[in-house]
């Protein structure tokens, strides 16, 4: 606990770091527990009030079907903010698994690399659309093939982790104590890689909430119904012209979500990194 | 000298091999039949058997395989199976507007990302480091469509400075075509600046620490002869590949903006080709895009091992 303290005292000694916390802090209560209370339908359509411009009742406007923006855009939070995570959990539990067993047995490193430099190659957004159109475009579908997308990036930072922390002393001396290989990886190297990784989640949670923005904006994204910010955007694409706001607002909630999420990932980085931190 | 290059040559023909595996297999993968949309509901079974036939479809997939890759090497990617013409020729007619969009904006991100990161890291820790860092940071969180879609806005719909969407009409000159690339370039260029300024003030902050500046500071340069000729000049090596990467992924990677501003080019190609399961177009250019970032990783590495003798070693 004591330790706990002092980590987050250290990480929040830069103000940007702190406001950045606490906006993604916000988002996230937001997006879990306003809908739980407001007992408002997202989904309800008013056509009198279509592609209404802000004001004080619709405080970020309607869209074309008369739904208050501001609702939708903390609704779309739900789901946005859920397919950040799950992309980054799957990814980093893929990644590192990869990377480690690349890492640490010399005889995997070549194949499972190999493979790995072969899926960087393709552009993200590319691999993404290809991958989508043939599993189909659903929900976990959008985050399975982001998912793969982004677990390649994951391995090569934990396989060159790996690559360090193997010849530590301290894995030597567990390795001449009998200390089976399953457990020195499992006890010995994997808790070391645990900054590495995290740095890895911010920012892959970051990436996929814009991919799947991107993908939304393509076509082949989570289905239209389901309303992430993503899909709040590409619905209202035609009003564009006369109703800018329906596409202002929900980017403006992706920038600052991604954007927290960036400042936090580096505010992680910066207090793990020793050299950075004599630097600065 | 020989060795290095022959064990980098082999592992650029082992990820050669696997992207083509990878592509072929994305694509076989996929549910929707192709032909079934091809010929419509109307089709009778004979009819979508003989199609099948056709393309080859009916084979089994490591025979079909064999005869792609086969195909392949020799510079045959296959018939688009909606657009009746080679996929090669769809790519080539779809070239020239990724091709110029990938320059102009590479040159953009360059002008902005190596300054404003050499400043950042010369300036570490003070406002300017602060505020390009947080501009860095800030650009990789922009969609880069919504961008797009604000900029038509502004510079298109508000000011009609410049076309909101397409290429021009064919036959138009080559300034006219620029002219219409000013807002995507500015799109891509501005976002992946971010990754340029974070690895230029990077390198740049590596080789401050270098002995070899200290010197330079002590036998009496000027800081700017030392930031300049010292610092800069080390520093390039590293940047040079980033501007290099940055290029590759933008032949592919444009995808949505080309999609945003209704551009011609091969990423708009791909979207169309997914969302109608043209196989042999998704095939083509996929392994196309794959194969110019692998190769292009490999010139920036043979490029290295001839000028810098420390990266031989």
């Amino acid at each position: 606990m004591e330790r706990l303290t002092y980590v987050l005292r250290r990480l929040f000694a830069r103000r940007v770091v702190l406001v950045a916390a606490l906006l993604l802090l916000a988002v996230v209560a937001l997006a879990i527990f306003f809908p739980l209370f407001s007992g408002v339908d997202p989904n309800a359509i008013s056509v009198m009030d279509r592609l209404k411009a802000p004001s004080a009742d619709h405080w970020a406007g309607t869209d074309e079907l008369g739904r208050d923006l501001a609702m939708r855009i903390v609704w779309g939070g739900r789901y946005s903010i859920m397919i950040g995570i799950a992309t980054a959990l799957f990814s980093v539990i893929a990644g590192t698994t990869l990377g480690l067993l690349a890492g640490f047995f010399r005889r995997l490193d070549g194949p499972i690399m190999r493979v790995v430099d072969a899926m960087m190659s393709f552009p993200d957004i590319l691999l993404g659309i290809s991958l989508v159109s043939i599993l189909g475009a659903s929900l976990w579908n959008v985050v399975f093939a982001l998912a793969i997308v982004y677990t390649p990036r994951v391995a090569r930072v934990v396989r060159a982790s790996t690559l360090v922390i193997r010849e530590l002393l301290f894995v030597d001396a567990a390795r001449a104590l009998g200390v089976s290989t399953p457990r020195v990886l499992y006890a010995h190297i994997l808790p070391n890689l645990f900054s590495p990784v995290l740095v890895q989640l911010t920012f892959i949670f970051a990436y996929a909430i814009l991919a799947e923005a991107g993908l939304s904006f393509l076509g082949v994204g989570v289905p239209p119904e389901i309303p992430t910010w993503g899909t709040m955007i590409s619905s209202s694409l035609q009003y564009a012209d006369r109703a800018f706001w329906t596409i202002l607002f929900p980017g403006v909630a992706i920038i600052l979500t991604a954007l927290s999420l960036q400042i936090v990932g580096d505010g992680v980085r910066d207090m793990l990194d020793p050299k950075l931190r004599k630097s600065a | 000298m020989l060795r290095f290059i022959l064990a980098r040559l082999g592992g650029t023909v082992a990820v050669l091999a696997l992207v083509a595996v990878m592509v072929f297999a994305l694509t076989r993968l996929a549910s929707g039949d192709p032909i079934a949309v091809l010929l419509g509901d109307q089709a009778s079974v004979e009819d979508i058997a003989q199609a099948r036939a056709q393309y080859g479809l009916d084979e089994p997939l490591p025979t079909q395989f064999g005869y792609w890759i086969r195909e392949v090497l020799r510079g045959n990617l296959g018939q688009s199976i909606f657009l009746q013409r080679p996929v090669t020729q769809a790519l080539a007619e779809r070239t020239e507007p990724t091709f110029f969009l990938a320059l102009f904006a590479v040159s953009i991100a360059a002008l902005i990302g190596v300054p404003c990161g050499l400043i950042a890291a010369v300036w570490r820790g003070r406002a300017a480091d602060q505020v390009f860092s947080a501009v860095a940071m800030l650009g990789a969180s922009v969609p880069s469509f919504w961008m797009g879609l604000v900029l038509i806005q502004i510079f298109a719909v508000g000011l009609g400075w410049f076309p909101a969407s397409g290429y021009g009409n064919p036959g138009v000159s080559l300034p006219e075509r620029l002219h219409h690339l000013v807002l995507p370039a500015i799109v891509l260029g501005v976002l992946n600046s971010a990754l340029i300024i974070r690895f230029t003030r990077a390198s740049v902050l590596d080789i401050l620490n270098e002995d070899y500046v200290r010197t330079a500071r002590s036998k009496g340069l000027s800081e700017r002869a030392v930031i300049l000729g010292h610092v800069l000049r080390n520093a390039l090596v590293p940047i040079v590949t980033v501007v290099g990467l940055t290029l590759a992924l933008m032949i592919g990677g444009a995808v949505v903006t080309e999609t945003v501003f209704n551009l011609p080019g091969v990423g708009n190609l791909v979207v169309r080709a997914v969302l109608r399961r043209d196989y042999p177009v998704i095939q083509g250019a996929l392994l196309v895009i794959a194969g110019i970032y692998v190769l292009i990783n490999l010139a920036i590495d043979l490029i290295y091992m001839l000028v810098d003798p420390r990266i031989r070693v």
